[in-house]
């Protein structure tokens, strides 16, 4: 197999205008490029803010193998840091989440420090006189990654020093967010109900390609689809859709559908899918929330905040957002042919019970690992991971409706099954992992 | 068979036959399938997330999508074992019982195999038939890990 350490060209060449090379999902070697470089030069979701809502509260999360540590700080805000004690490199917690209380404390030999990391003690301190300790690292307490930002309690991280800003990198996308907080009439969402965990033995990148996949829901989810519709054949219009089938029978839309639905695409691989309306836009009115929205945004900009639901909205690598219903995807490489996929469902404040209802039943639906939709992705995940071991041909097509002139432009709107969605992810792949290799060889 | 426990190890093993319909015909028309997210410590279904809360319309769906040869994620097909500890009756009473029953679950399929663990907690009623499944709660050990796709029923 080709080597790519050093070879950003190499690297380079492995996204080529219509086509993608396959060691881009098979590679070890790129994997360990990818979390050096890709996943340390951009944005990446770590969490919400709902998730710490008190100091000290803190969540332990890895990122690209880095283990960190999100903390609610005395003064509210949210801090990230590494979690790793600076005398020997123990973990300074080891539950997923919690409270720590005033200071963190480690385990092994008690070296203790402040919520923000800030060095409070170590016992025999006379051993320490005279050392270089506080002239190194190990003295300095734990080490914080700098680069955080929270965008309406979005956490998110750029563990790199180089790299976009965090308003340069996502630039428009960001609307995204604008919109899922905004369904709620009071401005704040928080995370609710717990997170439905998956592996899936596939690279991360077919995962988040999938997420724009329009054309796949036909052949992929025939059998759930033309198993729900047999289930509903035969009631009249006017019987009200129990909410699972309400959310399940749109994945039998034609291709038609899916192609008039539209995409936009973004710089650095930032995707909407669904423009002009998308397999969530059908979900029943709810006249007390509507009457809720309109009194908070007035009825222009209410209509015009619920009547965008776009399918999924890419934040990459890392994240996938709906809308409507109130759900997030997050997207977790843990090794070349192994990915950790979580999805989450939201409460709105001010907004009515069945919203966050929605959000849990979709997510279980269609995300969870007994999903009936869901296994016939995860099936062709894993399938395509093996397949593309094949002699014969190392390439993954992505040609529909390549055009040249998209090569010049960043922001383009264009039909719902037009590849471009993918091909977009792939330059932004490209671009970041160049920029990491060259900068830091 | 009016000794409940019977239902219980019946249902395990119709799942582990593959014989899906039988399995749902055990089902109260108001029966429920239910596998909370947070194991023995969920309160309902409805504050918080769950693996799996199914009525039998969706329930249909699942034993329907399986026989439909495009049902991909079956190519090769899954097989089950359902490892049960005796059933104890916690409660009986007005044609009404409730049952738990700790078990192993295997679920095969081609090179692979998942283990999980847990107890299967049985709210039956009884029906001019015999016992109905009013709900089928199943309580992992650890149902919140990140796990691979479970593709029958636990």
């Amino acid at each position: 197999m080709t080597s790519y350490r050093h070879h950003p060209d190499r690297v380079a060449a492995l996204v080529q205008n219509d086509r993608v090379h396959r060691d881009l999902y098979l590679s070890e070697e790129i994997f360990a490029l990818e979390q050096a470089h890709l996943f340390a030069n951009t944005w990446v979701y770590l969490g919400h803010a709902s998730q710490v809502p008190e100091p000290g509260d803190f969540v332990a999360q890895d990122i690209a193998g880095r283990p960190l540590l999100m903390v609610r700080q005395p003064d509210g805000a949210v801090h990230v840091l590494y979690n790793r004690c600076a005398h020997k490199g123990t973990q300074l917690v080891t539950d997923e989440s919690g409270n720590t209380g005033r200071f963190f404390r480690c385990p092994y030999h008690a070296w203790t420090y402040k919520l923000d990391g800030a060095p409070l003690g170590v016992p025999l301190k006379n051993g320490y006189e005279g050392t270089q300790l506080k002239a190194c690292e190990s003295g300095r307490g734990l080490s914080v990654v700098k680069h955080v930002k929270v965008y309406r309690d979005f956490v998110f991280v750029r563990l790199s020093d180089t790299g976009p800003s965090f308003e340069d990198y996502f630039g428009e996308v960001l609307g995204a967010i604008d919109n899922m907080v905004d369904r709620s009439p009071e401005g704040k969402l928080s995370v609710g109900g717990g997170v439905l965990r998956n592996i899936v033995h596939c690279n991360w990148k077919m995962y988040l390609e999938n997420i724009n996949d329009t054309v796949h829901p036909m052949s992929t989810h025939e059998s759930a689809t033309k198993a729900a519709e047999a289930l509903w054949e035969g009631r009249a219009p006017t019987d009200p859709k129990p909410m699972a089938m309400e959310q399940i029978l749109p994945f039998g839309s034609g291709y038609e559908f899916f192609d008039k639905m539209g995409g936009r695409v973004f710089a650095n691989g930032h995707s909407v899918l669904g423009v002009n309306f998308s397999i969530h836009s059908n979900y029943a009115q709810l006249p007390a929330y509507e009457a809720a929205m309109q009194a908070a945004h007035g009825a222009q900009r209410a209509a015009d905040i619920l009547q965008r639901s776009p399918q999924n909205s890419v934040f990459y690598p890392s994240l996938s957002v709906k809308g409507s219903p109130q759900a997030i995807r997050v997207i977790r490489p843990l090794a070349a042919n192994r990915t950790l996929i979580e999805a989450w469902s939201f409460r709105a404040a001010g907004a009515p019970a069945l919203l966050f209802e929605r959000a849990m039943s979709y997510n279980r639906l269609v995300f969870s690992p007994m999903s009936v939709v869901a296994h016939d992705d995860v099936h062709l995940f894993e399938s395509i991971q093996r397949g593309l071991h094949a002699g014969g041909n190392e390439w993954v097509s992505l040609h529909r409706n390549y055009d040249a002139a998209e090569l010049a432009q960043s922001t383009v709107t264009t039909n719902g099954t037009n590849e471009l969605l993918m091909r977009n992810q792939f330059r932004a792949w490209a671009k970041s992992m160049a920029a990491g290799m060259e900068a830091a060889p | 068979m009016n000794d409940p426990r019977d239902v219980v190890a019946r249902e395990a093993a119709l799942l582990d036959a593959r014989r899906f319909d039988d399995w749902l015909a055990l089902f109260a028309d108001d029966g429920h399938y239910w596998v909370p997210l947070l194991g023995a410590a969920q309160a309902d279904p409805f504050s918080h997330n769950s693996l799996a809360y199914e009525d039998r319309l969706l329930l249909q769906l699942r034993v329907d999508r399986l026989k439909n040869p495009r049902a991909h994620s079956q190519h090769p097909a899954s097989r089950s074992q359902h490892v049960l500890q005796a059933s104890r009756i916690e409660d009986e009473s007005g044609g009404e019982v409730h049952l738990r029953t700790p078990f192993l679950y295997i679920e095969a399929r081609g090179e692979d195999q998942i283990l999980l663990s847990g107890t299967a907690r049985h709210h039956l009623v009884r029906t001019p038939a015999g016992w109905a499944i009013r709900e089928k709660r199943i309580d992992l050990l650890d149902a919140a890990r990140a796990l691979p796709a479970i593709q029958l029923f636990i």
